[in-house]
């Protein structure tokens, strides 16, 4: 197995913040540090963001 | 060896996991839960193939899990956890009975069907008590009830507003514990390592900011371990307890899918490493026959 990750520059969807991103992989969840939101790579090349998911009620550990 | 790892989303336990497996060079597919669309009926041969020697379950949604593992379950597909595992422990009601037949001590609990036996229930534990959902983590929707006319509010709400599987309801007795509990770390019944969760909120959960130090695994507490993890069917479990003033440990509920984040740095044990070293076990050889998790 090898993890293809990537590291880039990018910015949130939800606050525009910029959002430096290191050695992330596809489906990672990420914070964005400016609003606080979960944001998910869904894309690598080029690096895309999208608001994470909401918690739903069956969620859990 | 072929390991599939069903997931939802890349957290850090999944990342730290993912980085495992990648260290061990292990051929590994991962599958995303959101995408899978299971076929029946209309070829020979069901899709996916999900030809894996072990499936490796890390899936957020309990419905999800239980969807994949069944199908995986059916195919003769090794998976971790077994899908009896994800059912025993994703269900507090399931989790209580299963314990308290093997004789693990636990809160006073008590499980009614219709508003007016929960009242009851309540008025005989005592207050405050706290009413949790049967399925569900993290803390969610969980409520101390302190007096009768929150009872009365909480279960008319439930009962008036929530999906059906509110229409049972869960009490257990408020434990009056230290501002903390503990995790203890369950890999086939070997309690590996353990945390305290301190909180100055009477939930103490880390998914809800709750702080991570060591907990030592006394004989007593890894004895608890092995047996809860019996109970439930063994396999990779985060058991969660509390530390009631008079009756000394008493087991909350069983985790299948442990969240780990917090605790490799403050116990210093590689958890993701003795996880995987399970699933390649798997694997390799299936689930420990006959033990699911170790004997009490």
């Amino acid at each position: 197995m090898e993890l293809q990750t990537v590291s880039a520059q990018s910015e949130c969807p939800e606050c525009f913040d910029d959002i430096h991103l290191t050695a992330v992989m596809q489906n990672e969840i990420v914070q964005c540090a400016g609003c606080g939101v979960d944001l998910e790579v869904i894309e690598l090349d080029p690096v895309t963001l999208e608001l994470a998911p909401e918690e739903e009620e069956d969620w859990g550990e | 060896m072929r390991i599939g790892v069903l997931y939802s989303r890349v957290r850090p336990e999944e990342k730290l996991l993912f980085q495992e497996l990648e260290r061990r060079s292990a051929e590994v597919e991962l599958i995303d839960d959101r995408k899978v669309v299971l076929s029946f009926g209309g070829s020979s041969t069901l899709e996916p193939a999900f030809d894996f020697d072990v499936v490796f379950d890390r899936s957020l949604s309990h419905s999800r899990a239980l969807v994949h593992l069944r199908v995986l379950a059916d195919r003769g597909v090794p998976t971790v956890n077994r899908i009896e595992v994800v059912e025993n422990c994703g269900d507090k009601l399931r989790t209580s009975s299963l314990l308290q037949a093997a004789g693990v001590p636990t809160p006073d609990t008590r499980v009614a069907s219709t508003p007016e036996a929960a009242l009851q229930a309540i008025e005989e534990l005592g207050y405050p008590v706290v009413l949790k959902p049967t399925v569900g983590s993290w803390g969610r929707l969980i409520a101390r009830i302190n007096d009768r006319d929150a009872a009365e509010a909480l279960l008319e709400h439930k009962s008036t507003l929530g999906s059906y599987q509110h229409s049972i309801f869960y009490l257990q007795q408020y434990v009056d514990k230290p501002e903390r509990d503990i995790r203890a770390f369950v890999v086939d019944g070997e309690a590996i390592c353990a945390i305290y969760r301190r909180a100055p909120h009477w939930v103490t959960n880390t998914a809800r900011g709750a702080s991570a130090t060591n907990c030592p695994v006394t004989p007593e507490l890894e004895s608890l371990c092995r047996r809860s993890a019996a109970a439930v069917g063994g396999g990779l479990l985060a058991v969660d307890l509390v530390e009631d003033r008079h009756r000394g440990l008493l087991v909350l509920e069983v985790n299948h899918t442990m969240e780990f984040r917090n605790s490799v740095e403050p116990t210093g044990v590689d958890i993701p490493a003795r996880m995987i070293d399970f699933v390649e076990r798997v694997a390799n050889t299936g689930w420990p026959a006959g033990r699911h998790g170790g004997d009490a």
